[in-house]
Parts: structure tokens; sequence; C-alpha cells
């Protein structure tokens, strides 16, 4: 479009043509201040803040709702634009209570800032402030409506962004406030969004209110250990604890979204459950023992077992980073001699590296004219990709179609829906073909329902539409592709996942941050050592159990569902644990294998000989270490890895496997998993 | 659960916009005409035949005040309370509603006939005070002329 010049404040500013005044305002470095205006959202023009003088109108303007036109003269200075702010102010503080001191928001409130930069200092309303005592809407929810200054945030992200319409605003006037679906309590996803995007404290998490001030907790932004979307999620950490995440700053993939994983399931960490100390199987079941012992312990008998050609299996981790995953893959195959090693493959990854396709980032589906949606309940099973194509929808009209099995909640934005049976998804795909060749782009994304040839025959598929496609492979948990990509997979004979579980003859089985006999039964009796955060099915039926740290507590890095790989910041510690790559390295040590063909087991040198010897690895540590996202690849394929079925661990918004499990939070709210939304 | 004369007069309203929560209101009419007023049941599933949450559509029905949410009686008053009726008598006429039928604003008479809420300006100043009782409006009223008006609502 058109660019036209305009003049705010005597600055000359180019902007757009129908660029909204305020927006062109913000981007010249002038301020004009706005409670109800929010970027990406429909406007409401109800603060009434952003008012300005514009030449040749008759009176102020809200320059929230004015696009900007040639020639035109604003100005944002004058002494009448000072009073109206004021006076706007002045309105809003007329119920507000001034309980800034106790307040959540205290510090970070968008109303105490814009009152000591425009504000009147005092009032001139003398009557009683009214109360209404404040509602817990949800464990994670509370309202304070006396807080509330009805700028509609809140009801918007959630009717737009999140596509769940769980809040309105009920009655009129001065009495109006905001409620949530069901009168008194909430019906939602339970992200935590409408809490984030209050610029006052009128809406405050269970998790976080009245327990600390925001300056007195450090703010440690890393990546949500819970689904494969990498999420960034900034911490705010105190003595040692999370008391909240969230994301602010917009920095990630991700810019403000989390869902309720990443901003309060973090409480996992801080579970009385969690192991503090290495354990080992006595006759009268688990003694508790030093980490020297337990380590002795395991490497003694590994050392052993390697000495005698003993069969050892190996289970890694789609939680640990990037950098202990290689380190593992590393020492099972060359410490240990094994290339029985694979891990809970919840997406077939590797056929779609191996079909050497283009793959889409997050911020594709943002920008791709046409989405498509394959055997998966994507709002669900990976909230913040469905955010991103909600988003698209609503930013730039793409078109959505979705081929599924049961009503999923992108079919509210469907260009077309294609229902089927089970196994019938490949077939309700080109059902689709005519309209998807029209498309001028395409990003298909899929799930477990599509594997090994089909995964094939549907990028065939898009290849013979004739237009640019890009896929998105779906997986489970925050590194299920960097397991995939950094070799925790069978080679060369060796046996998968099942196929370990089922041998028999095993003497040693290594499980790292996974829990196989959930899902399996192991059978025979090899020895078995297990790291986790939890004593979970498989940990009780271990001969070592090693305390390890979660991916709050480590550096490295992660790759997430559309192989963005972004960096972990170590956020705390909890005493008693070690990283698994540590735990690694200790082992080594201990069984006396060649430490320099092994390499330190330190992530930034295990990085750097991935970057080294993992195609598409080679990456700039500069933008990573920044908090960037940069996407791996292309691959090559991995020729040697064995290939194997995949299934989905089928988490919901409410599950999320082990953590899940331990997170008081996510087992709080009253919303069953999976059965929230009929359409 | 909705009637099927309901939902298919709902159906007729909603194909008539490009947008069938446009018939939000509309809907809301066709349920109060029928049931007197629309309860929390109804409102629910009249959201979910447009399409819309329960939130949104309370958001619209709690904003027009002749929406309403709570059960009114066989007949409803309205009386002016704006400016103009207020300076030729309102007050009086209001205290002796009350006291008439014994109740204040936003209740409903014992035997379920009469519910009383004030209403802003009715557009009829030149003959105020003026009330409404259901579709009919009552003009020049006295606290006299009441008892009169209120005998012909069983």
């Amino acid at each position: 479009m058109a660019n036209v010049k305009l003049t705010i404040d005597g600055k000359t500013v180019e902007a757009p043509a129908n660029t909204l005044l305020i927006e062109a305002a913000r981007r010249a470095g002038i301020e004009i201040p706005a409670f109800c205006y929010y970027e990406g959202l429909a406007l409401q023009a109800a603060c009434r803040m952003c008012l300005v003088e514009v030449e040749k109108a008759p009176k102020l303007m809200t320059a929230c709702t004015l696009p900007v036109a040639e020639g035109m003269v604003v100005r944002t200075n004058t002494p009448q634009v000072a009073q109206a702010r004021k006076s706007m102010l002045e309105f809003v503080l007329t119920n507000h209570p001034l309980d800034c001191p106790v307040c959540d928001k205290g510090g970070e409130c968008e109303l105490q800032d814009m009152v000591f930069r425009y504000g009147a200092g005092e009032s001139r309303f003398l009557e009683v402030k009214q109360h209404v005592d404040e509602r817990e809407w949800s464990p994670v929810v509370f309202y304070d409506r006396p807080r509330c200054i009805l700028c509609f945030r809140c009801v918007r992200i959630c009717a737009e962004g999140m596509g769940v319409a769980a809040l309105g605003v009920v009655n009129r006037g001065a009495s109006s406030e905001i409620a949530p679906n069901r009168g008194d309590h909430l019906e939602c996803d339970e992200c935590g969004m409408c809490i984030d995007i209050c610029p006052v404290g009128a809406l405050t998490s269970g998790t976080y209110r009245y327990r600390t001030r925001p300056w007195e907790m450090q703010h440690v932004g890393t990546i949500c250990t819970h689904c494969a979307d990498g999420c960034k999620t900034t911490l705010g950490i105190r003595n040692n604890r999370i008391h909240r995440g969230n994301n602010r700053d917009r920095s990630g993939v991700n810019g403000e979204f989390l869902c309720i994983k990443g901003r309060y399931a973090g409480d996992f960490a801080h579970h009385e459950e969690r192991l503090l100390t290495p354990l080992v199987r006595s006759q009268d079941g688990f003694k508790p023992v030093s980490w020297a012992e337990a380590i002795k312990t395991v490497a003694g008998r590994f050392a052993e077992i390697r000495q005698r050609g003993g069969k050892f299996g190996v289970i890694g981790s789609n939680h640990t980073t990037n950098e202990e995953n290689y380190y593992l893959q590393k020492l099972a195959r060359t410490g240990l001699g094994t290339n029985n090693i694979d891990h809970h493959r919840t997406g077939d990854v590797l056929s779609l590296l191996r079909a050497r396709v283009p793959l889409a980032t997050t911020a594709d589906l943002y920008h791709s004219k046409a989405v498509l949606i394959v055997g998966v309940d994507l709002a669900q099973q990976h909230s913040f990709l469905a955010y991103q194509i909600r988003a698209n929808w609503r930013h730039h009209q793409a078109r959505v179609y979705t081929v599924r099995r049961g009503p999923v909640r992108e079919d509210k934005i469907a260009a077309r829906i294609v229902s089927v049976e089970p196994g019938g998804e490949l077939a309700g795909v080109e059902t689709l073909r005519d309209d998807l060749a029209k498309e001028p782009e395409l990003v298909i994304l899929f799930g477990d329902a599509i594997q090994g040839e089909a995964v094939a025959r549907l990028t065939e598929f898009g290849s013979s539409l004739g237009i640019p496609v890009k896929y998105v492979c779906l997986v489970d948990y925050s590194n299920s592709r960097g397991a995939v990509e950094m070799g925790v997979l069978p080679a060369e004979g060796g046996m998968t996942l099942p196929e370990m579980m089922a041998a028999g003859d095993l003497d040693a089985l290594w499980v790292v941050g996974a829990n196989p006999l959930r899902r399996h039964a192991l059978a025979g009796k090899p020895f078995l050592v297990v790291q986790d955060l939890f004593l979970t099915e498989t940990a009780q039926a271990a001969d070592v159990v090693l305390p390890a740290a979660s991916a709050y507590e480590k550096s490295g890095t992660v790759t997430n569902v559309c192989g963005e790989v972004q960096r972990l910041q170590k956020a705390f510690e909890t005493p008693g644990t070690k990283t698994d790559l540590e735990i690694f390295g200790l082992i080594a040590r201990e069984m006396g294998l060649d430490l320099k063909q092994l390499g330190p087991w330190t992530p930034s040198a295990v990085f750097a000989e991935i970057a080294r010897t993992v195609p598409g690895y080679d990456l700039p540590v500069e933008v990573l270490e920044a908090g960037g996202a940069v996407q791996a690849g292309p691959s090559d394929g991995l020729p040697d890895a064995v290939w194997a079925p995949v299934q989905s661990a089928g988490d919901t918004l409410f599950t999320s496997g082990t953590l899940g499990r331990y997170s008081k939070m996510l087992n709080a709210v009253r919303e069953a998993p999976g059965e929230l939304y009929r359409a | 659960m909705l009637t099927p004369e309901e939902q298919r007069e709902i159906e007729q309203e909603a194909a008539s916009y490009p947008e069938r929560r446009a018939a939000s209101i509309d809907a809301l009419r066709i349920v109060q005409r029928r049931r007197g007023w629309v309860s929390d049941e109804a409102l629910a599933d009249v959201a979910e035949l447009l399409g819309m949450s329960p939130a949104e559509l309370e958001s619209v029905a709690t904003f027009y005040n002749l929406i309403f949410r709570k059960p009114v009686g066989r007949h409803v008053i309205l009386i002016c309370d704006s400016v103009s009726c207020w300076i030729m008598g309102y007050t009086k006429v209001r205290d002796h509603l009350k006291a008439r039928l014994g109740i204040n604003f936003g209740e409903t008479t014992s035997d379920g006939r009469f519910t009383l809420l004030p209403i802003v300006c009715l557009g009829a100043c030149d003959r105020a005070p003026v009330m409404m009782v259901d579709e009919d409006t009552h003009l020049d009223l006295t606290p006299a002329r009441i008892d009169a008006i209120l005998e012909r609502y069983e």
C-alpha cells in the first residue's frame, strides 16, 4: 500500500496508508497512551486515553481508530491533550482502589505508569469507592471488579486470540463488569492470556497472587518443557522457586502467547515427591545413597557387562536437551558399544526428514496463505500452533482446511472441513485436491495418523499440487524432534524401544527421562538404571534411580516441532539433583571410558560438536545465545536410523506426561481433558 | 431445550444475516416472547444454536434492559423516570404504584401479576408522566388513573 506523509508534533512521519495513527506515532517514537488499544486485537475505542488534536478536526480524536492520511497534522503534546489524559485518568480512578502496595500488578501496572506520567496527582472525587468482593473463577483466574478499568482486552484475547470466548461484559455503564461463561466459573483453556494482558491487577493468577513482588524476582527466559511447540516462558524466580511464567516481553517464537502449561505448570519442579537423592535397590527396597556411591554402582555394573560383552539397551528422552541426547547416544554407541538406543517416538519425523521436503517454521503458520491440518486436534495438543493459525486467519484471511475424525476448534475458521474415519486421512486429503491446488502456497500439519508409507504419499500429494508446500510433523514433548535429529534412534540392527522392552535378554537397561513401563511390559531382569525427576512406574522397578534436574534447572538447546532450535536458560537449582548431561559424564568417567573421545560434558562444548557433526545444526551460536530461534536443517534424513511405528502421547491442554501428573495446577482445573469443546 | 418452534423462528432470523450471531437480539426476543424471560439454560441453548459462547450472548442480553434475565410477572410495568416525567409528577405516580402493588423496582407481586421496572424516556414527554404496561403506553398519569389502568391487566 502507498505511503502517506503526515506531521506528528512537528515531526514528518511516513506510514502506509490505512495505518492507525496510534501505530504510526509509536513507530516514529511518539507515545500515545492507551489501555484498550492492543496490537492485533479488534478496535474498542473505550478508554479514551489516546485522544489527540488533529488539525481541522473540531474536537479531540481517538488515535486508535483514526487511519493516517496525507497531509494530516497531529499534535499529542498540547495543553488540551494533557488535560484530556489527566481527566480520563481521574475517571478511571473513580472506583479503582489504590491498593497498589498489595496488588500483584504493583510495579508493572500500566495504570500506575500512566498516572505517574499523565495523571493529576489528586482526585476531586470525594465519594466512597464502590467495593465488590473478589471472585475465584477457577484455580487459575481470579477477578477483582473494582480494579477493572473495562478495557476489554481480556474479552478480546479470549474470543479472538484463543477462539474460546469464555469472557463477556455483562450489564452496562457504571455497572458493567467482566463475567465468565458459566456465570460464576470459567470453562476454558485456563491459559491465563487474560491475566497477562490485563493492564491492571483486575485479573490475577492462582499461582502467583499475593506471593511476591515483581521486582523481587529474577526473570529468566527459557523454553517451556511441556509440549513440542517451543514457547519461550519467562520464569519469575525467587528463593529457588518458580512463582510464575509469562512472556510479556514477547521474546521467542510465541510472542506473548503461553498456555496453562507454560504459565503455571512449572510447579512440578517443586512437588514434594521430587527425587532429591539417588536410590539403590537393596533387599528391603530402595536405600538412599550418595551420588558417589550411586555412580560407582552404575559404572561398576556397566563396565562389568561391557567387559563380558553383555547386552545393553538405552532409552532416551524427549524432554532432555540436544546436548544430552547427543552425548547419550555417543556414550551408548562408543562407550557401551550398543546400537540399542531409542526413545518414545510420538510423530514420524524420520519419514518426513527422509522425504526431503521444505519444513515450515512457527512463523510460516502465521504467514502462509493456506494451512491444512490433518488428523489432529490442534487446539488441544498444540495450542501455540493453533494460536498462530487463528491469528493468520484473523489478520491475513488465511484459508484453513481440516481433515479430522471429530469436531475440532479449527473447524470454526475452516474454509473446508473433511470428516474421516480412522485411517481415512489420506483419502480425505485427496478430496481437497482441487481447492488446495488453487492456493498460492500451503503448510500441511499432520499427527501420528500419518506415518511410514503414508508420509511419503502425503508429501507426493503435496508435490503434485504444483504450489510451494511446507510441512510440520507434529510430535509431543519439548524435544522429540531433537531426540530424532541427535540420533537417539537405533541403527544397523539395533533394537527399537518396543523390541528392547520385549527382548528379555538385556543385561542392562538405561532409561533417561522416560517412563516406558507405562506403555510396555519389561521382559527379563536387566540391571535397570533410571534417571528421572519422580519415582515413575519405570523408576519403581529400577535397581538404581538417579534424581535428574528438570529443563528449568539446566542449560542447553532444544528443538521444537518445527525444527527451531532455542536455548534453555538455567533458572534455579533443586539441590540433590544433577543434570542428565552431568550424570552421563560422571558415569563415563567412573567407567574409565576414553573421555578425550567423548568430549567434555558441558552444554556449550557438546553443542560445538553437534554443530560440526549433525547435518543441519551448524547454527549461529550468537543468535541462540541472544535467545533467538533458528530452524535446523536441511537434515541428511538419518539414513542409518531404523524406522519404527510412532504413537502420540495423546496429551491435551491439561495433561503433560509425567510432568503433568506432578503439576498440582494442571490437576486443579475442572476442565476434563479432551472433553472441553464439542465444536 | 429450545422448542422446535423457537428453533425454527430463530433459524429464520439467522438466515437473514450474513453472520448467525447477528440474530442474537432477535433470538433472545423470540425466547422471551414465549417464556416471558430468558433463563440461563435458554441462554446457553440460544448461544449454541448461533455458534456463540454463553459469555458472548450474555454480554448482549444484559446490555439491553428489555431482555429479562430473571422471571417477571404476567405483565411488566415500565415507568419513565426521566426528566420531563419527573417534572410532571413522576414521584407521586411511582410511590402510588409501589404502595398499591406492595413492591419495589425490580420486584414482582406475590400473585405473579405485575413486575415493576423504571425505564428511560418513552418519547411522550408532552403527555407526561408516562408508563407502559406490556405493549400499551399510558399517558397523563395520576395516582387516581393508575388504579383503573391496573384493573385491565389480569
